[in-house]
């Protein structure tokens, strides 16, 4: 009969059902998809993150950025790279403009580096499992085309000549800015920081021999973007290195953390830093102890930064920075806001129903039903219309949730860089996403800007797909149950307190 | 057998105390058939209500056999109305949603009785008030008077001692009346029951062995 009794109540009062159970499957659907999306954001976000700290690193040390002062501290810090020429510098051709050519290996912009021996002090720390360190360096290279000031001089007395020369013959200048970004690391040790996000894609990769040696291995991408293979020389700051391997990124990432690495020591050297390092990768012993290991490095190392993967996730801008307050704020609310509004719909439905059907309910009462029977039934016909709008709404936000995979929106990702702890992720970012081919920079005419020539701003493009987990389905199974139990316990209670006699009310 | 002893029943209504019953003393044997006349408001559902088990005294006592309906528990009560008490209302009070041979079913659903069995005393039941025809049809799909039939099946099924009867031919035409009183009578003298019928048709009344009027609370025996 209970069966019965609840298939004609449905199926009789249909637009009653249909009501409760498009607000229950509209809610539902929004649950699955703003879920789904959020998992697809969040694991965008790893993404990005991975291929910037690599794969295992639960904590990154750096030191913050400080204002830029007049002198240079600790490498070129709060200032690109520069070039100065003399008057002589470089070759003179024939309409006596100079072509120049020097190529610099810096610290990168944005970045300050620490001592070597912090590493130690890192790895002494209680909690640790392992702890790399890198020196993050840019190499610059410059080559112009001068035009011939030195003409005028020469001109003496009279109408002074135009200038003459340079990339337009009429005294323009012409320069190529190239910027890659260089690595130093220590040799053989791969696991943890950003190495391990690789896989060896062609020769060799650093092995402890190779320290003190001029051998590099390449992005494979930014490899193939300079024609550069293994066994072909790369000049970083001036110096010849033999390319030994090439290394690509295990995720979907475009590349790796950096377009070249070389050995920490030889980059320590080169780049007039010995004794240096700018970023500490750490691993944790355990994940659950992430937070209390951060707060004991950062006692170790009261000057350095030292963020953890969930405080690097909160920089990850760019649209997928975007997309992920998008989901978290506004998704969720929304998702709490529908979803209150479904289970208000189905209480003041049952409600309305129950007083509706007060001479039916108290008819059964006087011809010997127990408050329980009619109790059961009210919860029943709620519970029902919460899984038929559940299963509908599963239906919904399946297709939802198809729909954002088929149209697959690309989202751009990369960490935020500001001052603070945002500025001192800067220039993980800026190597890998800045990294792909490097940047040129070509200046027509004017003078400087070379120092900004490495500064574009740069991120990684991740493709969104939002996945289906089996928990999300259980949710939302358990999100209709529970808004029909809801609307059904005090549908059903307004029920049980119908008196019996209620069935002797004249009708109206 | 009824025995009810200086019932009194009071309500609170917007303040104001109402005494629907007052001190009411009545006995009503097995197998009589009373009907109860008087004016809106004079107590006769109040007093139905007290005999259906639906609601208790203020004071006094109410006996259905060895009953006390006015201390019972609240479940005793309920078992007491499913298996001893038959309803037919003024307003048939069928379920919509339900076709007829279900309605008549919901009477046993608490006697627990099978599925089958319960489909086949239902159809007994529907057949025995000329009505074996239209088990699958929804009380809209029927007549008020075979609305009614439904109903008095429904209320016999469970085979009660006792068969209450609030107004059930208000809602009927002259000739629809006659035909349903005519039905009750039938099954009265065939079964046996107690048959109390509150009524304000006097050609209802006069059918019956004894007539008892109420009025402001008070039970009066017609001649």
């Amino acid at each position: 009969m209970f069966g019965t009794y609840l298939r004609r109540e449905l199926l009789g009062r249909r637009r009653q059902t249909i009501i409760i159970a498009i607000g229950m499957a509209l809610a539902i659907a929004l649950v699955i998809i703003v879920n789904s999306v959020a998992t697809g954001v969040r694991d965008a976000q790893a993404q990005v993150l991975r291929s910037v700290y690599g794969v295992g690193t639960d904590i990154t040390i750096t030191r913050p950025v400080t204002p830029p002062s007049g002198t240079d501290q600790g490498g070129q810090g709060a200032r690109g790279p520069r070039f100065d020429f003399g008057a002589g510098a470089g070759d003179a051709s024939g309409d006596g403009s100079r072509t120049v050519h020097s190529s610099r290996l810096t610290v990168g912009f944005g970045t300050q580096t620490m001592a070597a021996t912090s590493l130690t002090t890192v790895q002494k720390v209680h909690g640790v499992e392992a702890a790399s360190a890198v020196l993050s360096l840019t190499n610059t290279t410059f080559d112009g085309t001068l035009p011939s000031f030195g003409s005028r001089q020469q001109g003496g007395a009279g109408a002074t000549p135009a200038p003459s020369g340079g990339s337009d013959a009429k005294g323009g200048s012409s320069f190529d800015v190239d910027s890659f970004t260089v690595m130093g690391m220590t040799p053989g040790g791969r696991a943890v920081g950003p190495l391990s996000a690789t896989t060896l894609a062609k020769g060799r990769t650093l092995a402890a021999s190779d320290e003190g040696k001029h051998v590099a291995v390449l992005d494979s991408s930014y490899a193939k973007s300079k024609s550069i293979g293994v066994g072909d020389t790369l000049s970083i700051g001036g110096t010849d290195f033999t390319v030994v391997g090439t290394v690509s990124p295990t995720g979907s990432d475009s590349a790796t953390a950096s377009n070249v690495y070389i050995p920490l020591d030889v980059a320590q050297k080169l780049s007039s830093q010995t004794g240096k390092v700018s970023t500490i990768y750490v691993q944790a012993e355990s994940a659950s102890a992430v937070d209390s290991l951060k707060a004991s490095l950062q006692k170790a190392l009261p000057k350095a930064t030292v963020a953890t993967q969930a405080d690097l996730a909160a920089n990850v801008s760019g649209s997928l920075g975007s997309a992920g307050q998008l989901v978290s704020n506004l998704g969720t609310w929304l998702s709490v806001i529908v979803l209150a509004a479904a289970f208000l719909i189905a209480i003041l439905f049952t409600i309305s129903g129950v007083t509706r059907r007060t001479r039916e309910f108290g008819t059964l009462k006087a011809i010997g039903w127990s408050n329980r029977r009619v109790v059961g039934q009210v919860a029943g016909e709620s519970v029902l219309q919460g899984l038929v709008g559940g299963i509908a709404g599963i239906a919904i936000g399946l297709i939802g949730v198809l729909v954002v995979n088929v149209v697959s929106p690309t989202l751009t990702g990369g960490l935020s860089s500001g001052r603070g702890v945002a500025g001192s992720m800067a220039e993980g970012a800026r190597r890998t996403f800045g990294g792909g081919t490097g940047q040129t920079g070509r200046f027509g005419g004017a003078f400087g800007g070379a120092s900004s020539g490495a500064r574009s701003a740069a991120a990684t493009q991740v493709d969104l797909s939002a996945p289906v987990t089996a928990w999300v389905i259980a949710l939302a199974v358990a999100l209709a149950v529970l808004g029909g139990l809801l609307a059904g316990a005090i549908g059903g209670w307004r029920a049980s307190r119908l008196r019996p006699a209620e069935a002797l009310r004249s009708v109206q | 057998m009824y025995r009810l002893k200086n019932v009194t029943k009071r309500y609170d209504a917007k303040g104001r105390t109402v005494t629907a019953l007052n001190d009411v003393t009545l006995e009503i044997p097995d197998g009589q058939l009373v009907a109860i006349q008087g004016p809106t408001g004079g107590g006769k559902s109040t007093l139905l209500q007290m005999l259906g088990a639906l609601d208790r005294p203020t004071s006094g006592t109410v006996e259905l056999g060895d009953a006390s309906l006015g201390t019972l528990a609240d479940s005793r009560l309920t078992g007491i109305r499913g298996t001893e008490i038959g309803f037919v209302f003024q307003g048939f009070n069928l379920i919509p949603t339900l076709t007829a041979l279900e309605n008549v079913e919901t009477a046993l659903v608490p006697l627990g009785v099978s599925a089958d069995e319960r489909r086949d005393r239902a159809a007994r039941a529907l057949e025995s008030v000329g009505l074996g025809d239209r088990g699958d049809h929804r009380p809209a799909e029927l007549s008020g008077g075979q609305q009614q039939r439904v109903a008095i099946a429904r209320a016999l099924v469970k085979e009660p001692n006792v068969l209450l009867a609030d107004e059930p031919t208000g809602n009927l035409d002259e000739d629809t009346r006659d035909e349903i009183m005519d039905l009750l009578e039938g099954l009265w003298r065939d079964r046996g029951l107690t048959l109390v019928i509150v009524t304000h048709d006097s050609a209802v009344a006069r059918r019956a062995q004894r007539r008892l009027h109420i009025k402001a609370g008070k039970v009066k025996e017609l001649a």
